[in-house]
């Protein structure tokens, strides 16, 4: 976390507005301005309250910086008047907001018991191997990649299934990972 | 069509016949198959006649509950001057369940369809898909259909210029299995954590925003628009066991079996004869050991209680399981059953909403002890131990979501019982062992 996300955590209210006179690289630079603030307009005319935006809102900050900060937090509270702690609680409820910068290739390797019978370990161990994180949730030293196991992907029939980033892998054996990999940048 | 695979000539489709015609997705495609025919019928009906025809047909959830669909319809009260929504229950997690996946990807109109019959149905101007966050290509797939639906004037204010306002948005999920339970469900599209309420009241009376509210599984919705289209007779007759449990179903097969896949047959289908003809029975050289016939949260049935079972709702209760969600996972000799059980106990522990003591501490506790075991470090007294904790976490919470890490504990202590006193005895799991020689 930044400085001025830390800071922005303890001042609700304000952090959503940067002061551009002292504008600098560490500062929380909102994300609901321009289009992302026009969508975000036109998906709460889908709800009858401005609570039920906050998945969607959360999902455009994700795509948008890559995780949720608290600096995000405290901005999407403020959007959909909620508090920060609120904005928090539920963020920590669902596992695909990302609380920390993750690499800039996510893998989920399915490991729940079907996927488990057809050699979903052997797949989880050939992606420690060949990205270089070595551990589950660890970033590679280049930032490339993070690799972490997943509850049941709801592909169970093309074990072993692989999400990385928003593409689906289905049927993913050992032997094909690295292949995988090398048609990433 | 028993996706991926080419159709088996023992299948019934109605739902999966466009699995896999790429044409079938777009709103000319479906057009041209007859699509949207169902809507243009049920427009012109009243909700009332609606709801009559699917209770006649017999058709029930097709989620795992298996509550009749009309019946739950009813309990909606068109006009009664509040809000009412529809939501459509897409955040498939269920472990060894992938129909809905396939639903979506091949048939997003088909599900656009059944949602807006039920929406006219049940008094819904609005309705809200919740689609799981992991699934990238139905998202993109259903949002796509929704687009042309909109354009074309099928949804919107007037739906098919009928002067009906009918709007269906897709809410995303975020990770999180118990969302795919229906309170829990209505919580995460309002912005909330998705823990379950409790019932009563009922979404009926008061659901999403404290509004009626009636949720439905995808495979439902899917099926509503043929039973309008062909009649309730038509469907009633799609029967080949009891009167019960009628209709076509999809079943999703996975783990050790030969071809996997989805695959739709006629309720009462004979499970041998599915297992082994259409699926193709065990891999070469091995056999069939377990089976969880309705996705993970349903007891496991050992393969003689599978092949005396008829596919329907009350011939896998006869077998000592349920039919759930229609999520088939098949276990050969090369598996663990301590191991696995292990594994799907850690899943739940993993999902549970932490709201309910029993839950809470019993998912991790089984999953904790059961590790142990699988491990070498198990005694006789964690049998009786496990079985105290299950009997702790049934019943007694405010979802099921420990009942179910509860089933596959319970009948696999029953029915396997030896492979967990090898574990206790050998102080180490023979098939691993086996495998490392």
């Amino acid at each position: 976390m930044t400085p001025a996300e830390i800071g922005a955590t303890h001042a609700p209210g304000h952090a959503p507005h940067g002061d551009r006179a002292h504008a600098h690289a560490e500062e929380y630079q909102p994300v609901f301005t321009g289009a992302a603030r026009a969508e975000l307009d036109a998906l709460l005319t889908r709800y009858p309250t401005r609570m039920a935006a906050l998945l969607p809102a959360l999902w455009i900050v994700q795509r948008e910086r890559g995780w949720v900060s608290e600096g995000a937090m405290t901005e999407v509270a403020h959007v959909l008047e909620l508090t920060p702690a609120y904005v928090k609680g539920v963020v920590t409820f669902y596992t695909m907001y990302h609380q920390h910068p993750v690499g800039r290739y996510f893998v989920q390797v399915c490991t729940t018991s079907p996927c488990g019978a057809c050699g979903a370990e052997d797949v989880v161990r050939a992606f420690l191997e060949h990205t270089g994180t070595r551990e589950l949730g660890v970033t590679s030293p280049d930032g490339k990649f993070t690799v972490i196991e997943v509850e049941c992907l709801g592909a169970c029939g093309f074990a072993t299934p692989v999400m990385v980033n928003d593409e689906f892998h289905e049927s993913v054996t050992a032997d094909r990972v690295q292949d995988i990999l090398s048609k990433l940048e | 069509m028993g996706f991926p695979h080419k159709s088996h000539p023992r299948e019934t489709p109605v739902l999966s016949t466009h699995f896999g015609d790429s044409e079938a997705r777009s709103l000319s495609g479906w057009r041209a198959r007859g699509g949207y025919r169902a809507l243009e019928q049920a427009l012109g009906m009243t909700p009332a006649e609606i709801v009559n025809v699917v209770k006649d047909s017999g058709l029930r959830g097709r989620g795992g509950a298996g509550f009749p669909t009309g019946l739950k319809w009813s309990f909606m009260k068109p006009g009664d001057g509040k809000p009412h929504y529809l939501c459509c229950n897409a955040d498939e997690s269920e472990p060894g369940t992938f129909k809905d996946r396939e639903i979506m990807r091949w048939t997003p109109h088909a599900l656009i369809e059944g949602c807006a019959i039920a929406s006219h149905a049940i008094g819904a101007e609005t309705c809200y898909i919740y689609i799981r966050g992991e699934f990238t290509e139905p998202l993109q797939t259903v949002g796509a259909a929704l687009d042309e639906a909109y354009r074309d004037g099928i949804l919107g204010k007037s739906a098919m210029g009928t002067g009906k306002r009918i709007d269906i948005y897709i809410h995303k999920g975020a990770g999180a299995y118990i969302c795919g339970e229906e309170t829990a469900l209505m919580n995460s599209i309002e912005g909330r954590r998705g823990n379950p309420r409790i019932k009563p009241p009922f979404p009926a009376v008061a659901g999403l925003f404290g509004q009626p509210t009636t949720i439905n599984n995808v495979e439902t919705l899917a099926a509503v628009p043929p039973i309008l289209t062909n009649g309730a007779e038509w469907y009633k007759a799609m029967s080949l066991s009891n009167p019960k449990s009628t209709g076509t179903k999809l079943f999703s097969v996975c783990g050790n079996i030969a071809r996997p896949g989805n695959y739709e047959v006629t309720m009462g289908f004979p499970f041998r004869e599915f297992l082994h003809d259409i699926c193709g029975g065990a891999r070469p050289g091995h056999t069939l050991k377990a089976v969880i016939p309705g996705g993970s949260s349903v007891p496991i049935q050992t393969m003689q209680e599978a092949d005396a079972t008829l596919m329907d709702y009350e011939g896998f209760v006869a077998n000592g399981s349920m039919l759930g969600s229609g999520g088939v996972i098949v276990f050969d000799d090369s598996v663990c059953m301590v191991r696995m059980i292990g594994r799907l106990a850690r899943f739940y522990a993993h999902e549970s909403c932490a709201q309910c003591t029993q839950c809470r501490e019993g998912t991790a506790w089984v999953t904790k002890i059961l590790e142990r075991m699988e491990n070498g470090g198990g005694t006789t007294r964690d049998l009786d131990t496990l079985l105290e904790l299950s009997e702790n976490m049934t019943g007694k919470t405010i979802c099921v979501l420990s009942d179910s890490c509860a089933a596959p504990v319970v009948s696999g202590i029953q029915k396997f019982r030896h492979e967990f006193e090898a574990h206790i005895n050998g102080k180490r799991c023979p098939m691993r062992s086996a495998a490392a020689a």
